[in-house]
């Protein structure tokens, strides 16, 4: 179960479909709410990521870091092996690449070399095709800065691909679903689940912890990444993994302090 | 805490920081006298990381240091660098303990990144308090294969099972990241600074 913060100037914001932002708080102090109630990682993007910005960020990304103790990827912005050295260093577990997977592939590849695949979380963000003359082809395409461009690329292909390069992990956004609360796109998931064998985690489009366990048991996605419900209080952490305890999905269980 | 570049040396420090510890950073091997304990953490691959510890003289200091009577935790990598050598890459490592460094056997899917349990082995100060199978934290790929299966404290199961603790007098490893592992790895690391350095931790 892994909470996501999307990060822009500093502050945890959450829009729909990535746009219409809205404050939800202190990456730091969220982060260890988080944690203490028994989020398994923390998925830290930072969804502006201007270059003049670097520098606000990784003091953000380190308080965050020390602010929880359970896993943090990074991702927003990451272009070089020099940047995911940066984050490494501020404190981040894993760093997710996106953007600059797409203009730069073998990026993953020297990043799985120089710090280990284990590191090298490949974020796709895909969005369903849509045959409007019926001959488009079926499927999700890959779309890039924050669902603005579509890149041509077949989602299912490209994290194929990524992984092939050194990616350990795939997070899987649907921007169809990203901030909708409407449920995860569980078939992009389990195409996806099927063409990979490292662990993806879903993302986009969690409202309710059946669509999570939905997920999991029907999709085979590893783990559920959340922002919204979180946020504002919909459902706990521990509601969620309750319900996927129920339906028999192994979960850490965490006692929650008093 | 040695550092050599192999990432995330913030978090650790302040899973130490927290429990007691005074940490310093090492850079050289002046840095390392006079450590209770050496610290080798670790994200990513051997060969790197041997390269960057004996360009800075590292490799050697550490292993003078603990012939000198200072402990060695290592997290992750840190463990693995212990061993002799890695299949992963073939690097040459630190040989402080004997054996290698392998892939998780039979495992389903690598890398192995999540919670898994750390069943005991044996009873070890490093675990007091922590209950058997308690969650811990995973990233990796590679796991090390001790000749001398004595020094196992834990093990977990991913597919194959793999030692997640190993103990050998004063040369301590932990595959898991105590730091990222909640409540029970600050106990983890808690138990190290009463171990290495019991007026420390008596202080603090």
């Amino acid at each position: 179960m892994i909470p996501c913060l999307d990060v822009a100037d500093g502050r945890v914001v959450k829009g729909t479909r990535f746009i219409d932002l809205s404050d939800e708080g202190d990456p730091p102090t969220l982060a260890a709410r988080y944690a203490e109630a028994g989020a398994d990682e923390l998925v830290f993007l930072d969804i502006t990521a201007a270059p003049e910005a670097r520098g606000t960020l990784l003091d953000i990304v380190e308080r965050t870091a020390r602010s929880a103790f359970v896993p943090l990827t990074v991702g927003g912005g990451v272009r070089s092996t020099a940047d995911i050295k940066a984050v490494l260093r501020a404190g981040a577990d894993k760093v997710a690449i996106n953007t600059a997977a797409v203009r730069d592939p073998a990026l993953i590849r020297r990043c799985a070399r120089m710090f280990g695949r284990q590191c090298v979380v490949a974020s796709i963000d895909a969005r369903g095709r849509v045959g409007t003359s019926g001959d488009a082809p079926p499927g999700w395409e890959v779309v890039v800065r924050g669902g603005r461009e579509a890149t041509g690329l077949d989602a299912v292909a490209w994290a194929r691909r990524l992984v092939e390069l050194g990616a350990g992990e795939v997070l899987l956004t649907s921007i169809d679903r990203d901030g909708t609360r409407g449920g995860y796109d569980v078939e992009l998931i389990r195409a996806v689940v099927a063409a990979v064998d490292v662990p993806v985690v879903a993302s986009g489009g969690a409202g309710t912890p059946a669509d999570m366990v939905a997920a999991i048991v029907e999709g085979g996605a590893d783990a559920v990444l959340a922002a919204s419900i979180f946020h504002r209080d919909l459902h706990s952490i521990g509601s969620v993994k309750e319900a996927l305890a129920a339906a028999g999905v192994p979960v850490r269980r965490v006692p929650v302090a008093a | 805490m040695v550092d050599y570049g192999a990432g995330n040396l913030v978090s650790i420090q302040h899973a130490l920081s927290r429990v007691g510890a005074t940490v310093h950073e090492a850079r050289r091997p002046a840095d390392l006298v006079g450590a209770d304990v050496v610290v080798v953490p670790g994200v990513g691959a051997s060969r790197p990381a041997m390269a960057q510890l004996r360009r800075h003289g590292l490799d050697r200091a550490i292993t003078d240091a603990v012939e000198d009577g200072a402990w060695y935790f290592g997290v992750c990598l840190g463990l693995q660098l212990l061993f002799e050598r890695s299949e992963e890459d073939g690097a040459e490592m630190l040989g402080l303990l004997q054996g290698s460094v392998q892939r998780v056997p039979d495992s389903p899917r690598l890398p192995h990144i999540g919670w898994n349990a750390l069943e005991r082995v044996r009873d070890h100060p490093l675990l007091d308090g922590v209950a058997d199978g308690a969650p811990a934290y995973f990233v990796h790929s590679f796991v090390a294969a001790p000749d001398d299966r004595s020094m196992v404290v834990a093990e977990t199961e991913h597919g194959g099972r793999f030692p997640s603790i190993v103990a050998s007098g004063r040369v301590l490893g932990i595959q898991c990241h105590p730091e990222r592992s909640g409540s029970d790895g600050l106990r983890i690391l808690a138990n190290l600074v009463r171990l290495a350095a019991p007026d420390a931790s008596a202080a603090g």
